[in-house]
């Protein structure tokens, strides 16, 4: 155990320095840069830009940059974002809150609903729900959140008036009922495609597991169907699920993309897409190590579960 | 301390050359948008709060750092200038008490020694009185090396800054340089008993709380989701009367105006309402639409140094090939106005009397045959090598550009020239390739003033060719040695009435030359709730909300 924790741990470090080099690379491949957004202030010329550069430290060698970030980021100084001069984590941990609410009740949602509709589709096999099932999560995995997001507010907003048409709460009004009322919409949109996945995974590990012999043996002993599904099939269909969530856990902090852009919800997602658009380097490495860091975690948790779950696999 | 409202008073001569430029109309328009007939007044004390929705997030609080213009809305509500500029063009004191010029001696005769004059009664929103010391440390921050500012141009010929009393701020030109009074409506003054305690002003907490003399003080920020500001009761002008006044960052500009829809917006500005969304903005009730004129430009820019654009002829008859109304019409719903010039066409030194563009193609082609271009093999013209075959680009993703280039390379094909349309990403259009003149052509829309001030020696003196090793943004590439002259006749000269001459020779001479060709000047869609008074668009700023201390709730 030791051993597999130790050299677990050197991947992950390896890996996090690969990650950070081909993050910084790609991001000083892209052209432009920082100060690209200041090309037609009128009253900016190529002297003022090439002093700012130089004052943020732009003109060195790309390989100085990167060590003088990666050694900082070692003693703990994630560094400054370009954009609004707060520290890097400080930027992080104020969109972090916004997407972990976000993400966490769409989670909720799509596992219990998700797993409630695997199971069921696969002991009720090529039944009328198995169907619709089946054909809702295509379509639900083929249209654009973007869509949802669109059509739900303007039937439930500009409709009908039940449910806000965006943004986290009412500015002046921070009671938790007003958090849940704006959290309805896009929570739900965001569950809709999470739902479709889970399903699809539920359904083919529950039969996967309904087709065991344990399964047989356990009705031939005369067990009730239901606690044969709930302790046979469901305990050993939720194992690869167990993996499943360590790939997806990450997303809970690294936020949804396109539903906080409809939704105008400040989260981590939206953090990223205007970090890179501001070419805001410092952000940008954050948040990917931030990310990188989450996965690799999740990875290894789930993978540690999974063994002290299932005593056949072994870490070693 | 009482309250001395601050109007838009003091009209010195060249204030007054401005107002009569825009119109006898525009002189009594302030007063007349802000009070209709059965006078709405506004309350006593601050009400209510207005919220504006705004598709790029502010970010920089320090009105001297880099940043864009949605910032501009934050710096205008929060600061003070010296000066401001009206929506007539007009330069009205804002924290000085007088306009510096050459008639009352702020400005002397040579143009190197000038004096300003301030309020006695500004506070900063800390309680400090707000005095010449504080103008003098702005003036030498932005200029300071260590100091990371924004704009630095004209600043950097000031010399000898003197503080002659608290209310009195004396300094030197290096150079004569007329452009400084309009850029200094656009420098915001920041309080020098914070930020000279600062050992590193360019990461200071006051760039992420700032405090300043304007109508609004800081409230609190919500990153990436919205900035309130409140109400300063103690501030020297007119208002505010509202409460609180709220920046809301929506990213998305369906989504923004899906907002203002169900009204959870109140007002939007910029070009945040597309222009496709004009005709549902007008159906909505109660709100007001507005269109309000811009500055900015939109334009086919020319690479002067490449070979295709060295003749004249060409330049002429690519105009002459362009079908610039079917573009305003089918493409931006016929709301832009077509223009000749880069000066805005509510500018006091906008030329009027420009050729009008026309859409003839039989006359392009009658040009370049005169011309010696002539069509090859593959029906493409040429002439002692050179094929009038070139590149245009534009930021992937600007849906009107990409269709505007279409109609254009249908009709450059008509003429027998080959436009291939090569777009690249905004990080990539706006960097090198365009900063240091890579491209062959651009569709482009550029603000060529700063400040509002007619000098354009930015972008067309031939030392302001950063491509070859100038220090300007003049991307074109274009050189008129005419137009140089001019140009640094026009920076030098105080006399608005002289300048206007200058500068209208420079509109005839770029017309003739065809640097770039105009489409049009963009007009851009404003909305807000009915019942917002006082609310006064000003394109000679870059911000919706340069005068937010006079909007309340009626």
């Amino acid at each position: 155990m030791v051993a597999f924790l130790l050299r677990r741990f050197s991947q992950s470090i390896i890996l996090l320095v690969i990650v950070s080099i081909l993050g910084f690379v790609v991001l000083n491949l892209i052209p432009g840069g920082p100060l690209a957004q200041y090309a037609l202030d009128p009253g900016m010329n190529q002297d003022d830009r090439t002093r700012i550069a130089a004052q943020m430290g732009l003109d060195r060698p790309h390989w100085v940059q990167y060590f003088d970030w990666a050694w900082r980021l070692l003693q703990g100084d994630w560094g400054t974002s370009f954009r609004d001069g707060n520290p890097v984590l400080t930027v992080i941990s104020r969109h972090v809150p916004a997407t972990l609410l976000l993400m966490g009740s769409a989670t909720v949602i799509a596992v219990s609903i998700g797993t409630w509709i695997g199971i069921r589709g696969a002991t009720h096999r090529y039944s009328v729900f198995d169907y619709v099932a089946t054909v809702a999560a295509m379509i639900a995995l083929s249209i654009p959140t973007f869509w949802f997001g669109l059509i739900g507010i303007y039937f439930f907003s500009l409709r009908l008036g039940w449910l806000p048409a965006g943004n986290m709460y009412t500015i002046g009004d921070g009671s938790l009922l007003n958090y849940l009322h704006h959290l309805i919409m896009p929570s739900v949109v965001l569950a809709l495609v999470h739902i479709a996945i889970w399903s699809r995974f539920m359904r083919t590990a529950t039969l996967d597991a309904i087709s065991q012999e344990f399964v047989k043996t356990a009705r031939a002993k005369g067990v009730r169907e239901r606690r044969v599904i709930m302790k046979h099939v469901v305990g050993n269909a939720l194992l690869p699920m167990i993996t499943l969530a360590g790939v997806q856990l990450p997303s809970l902090l690294t936020g949804a993309l396109v539903t906080e852009t409809v939704f105008t919800w400040p989260g981590m997602g939206r953090l990223f897409l205007d970090s890179l658009g501001y070419s805001d380097y410092p952000v940008v490495m954050g948040l990917l190590m931030f990310s990188a860091i989450l996965t690799i975690s999740a990875n290894f948790i789930a993978d540690v579960v999974v063994a002290l779950v299932d005593p056949r696999i072994r870490l070693a | 301390m009482t309250k001395k409202p601050f109007k838009l008073p003091d009209m010195s001569r060249r204030n007054a050359l401005g107002l009569m430029g825009a119109g006898a109309a525009a002189l009594l328009a302030p007063n007349l948008l802000g009070k209709p007939a059965f006078g709405q007044t506004p309350p006593d004390a601050p009400a209510g709060r207005i919220m504006v929705g705004v598709s790029q997030e502010p970010t920089v609080f320090n009105p001297l750092m880099p940043h864009i213009e949605v910032d501009d809305n934050v710096h205008f509500s929060i600061f003070d200038a010296l000066f401001r500029i009206n929506e007539n063009g007009a330069i009205v004191p804002n924290l000085a008490s007088e306009v510096p010029s050459l008639e009352n001696g702020g400005i002397s005769e040579d143009g190197l020694e000038w004096r300003v004059r301030l309020r006695d009664d500004v506070r900063w929103h800390d309680g400090e009185p707000f005095t010449a010391d504080d103008v003098k440390f702005t003036l030498e921050l932005i200029v300071n090396p260590d100091f990371r500012s924004w704009r630095t141009t004209g600043h950097n010929l000031v010399r000898d800054i003197e503080i002659v009393s608290p209310t009195e701020v004396t300094w030197r030109m290096e150079e004569p340089f007329a452009p400084y009074l309009s850029f200094l409506t656009e420098t915001f003054i920041v309080p020098a008993h914070i930020l000279s305690n600062e050992s590193n002003p360019n990461e200071a907490a006051f760039n992420r709380a700032p405090v300043g003399t304007g109508a609004f003080r800081w409230g609190r920020r919500t990153a990436g989701d919205n900035l309130v500001l409140q109400a300063n009761p103690d501030y020297f002008g007119e208002g505010p009367y509202i409460e609180e006044l709220i920046f809301r960052y929506i990213p998305d500009m369906t989504v923004l105006f899906t907002q203002f829809q169900s009204g959870d917006i109140d007002i939007v500005g910029r070009s945040y309402i597309t222009q496709d969304n004009y005709e549902a903005a007008n159906a909505l009730p109660d709100r007001v639409v507005d269109l309000v004129s811009t500055p900015s430009v939109e334009s086919i820019y020319l690479n002067m140094e490449r070979p295709q654009f060295q003749d004249p002829a060409v330049r002429q008859a690519l105009y002459l090939a362009l079908d610039r109304g079917s573009i305003i019409d089918v493409l931006y719903y016929g709301l832009p106005k077509p223009t000749e010039t880069f000066m805005p066409q509510q500018s006091f030194y906008y030329h009027d009397g420009l050729p009008t563009h026309e859409f003839n193609l039989d006359k392009a082609r009658e040009i370049l045959d005169e011309a010696g271009w002539l069509p090859g093999p593959d029906g493409i013209r040429a002439k002692d090598g050179v094929r009038l075959s070139f590149n245009n680009s534009t930021t992937t993703g600007a849906h009107l550009r990409e269709q505007a280039q279409q109609f254009v390379q249908q009709t450059f094909a008509e003429i027998g020239v080959q436009m291939n349309i090569e777009n690249l990403p905004a990080a990539v259009m706006w960097g090198d390739f365009w900063g240091q003149s890579e491209f062959d052509t651009a569709m482009v829309g550029i603000t060529f003033l700063i400040a509002a001030d007619p000098d354009v020696s930015n972008r067309f003196h031939t030392a302001a060719i950063a491509a070859q090793g100038g220090r300007g943004s003049n991307t074109g590439q274009y050189s008129n040695t005419e137009v140089d002259a001019l140009l640094e006749e026009g920076a030098r000269t105080f006399d608005p009435d002289k300048r206007r001459e200058i500068y209208l020779r420079i509109q005839e001479i770029i017309r003739s030359d065809l640097p770039f060709l105009p489409l049009f000047a963009y007009t851009q869609v404003y909305g807000r709730k009915a019942g917002i008074e006082g609310f006064v668009p000003n394109t000679n700023t870059r911000s919706e909300t340069w005068h937010a201390a006079g909007w309340y709730w009626s």
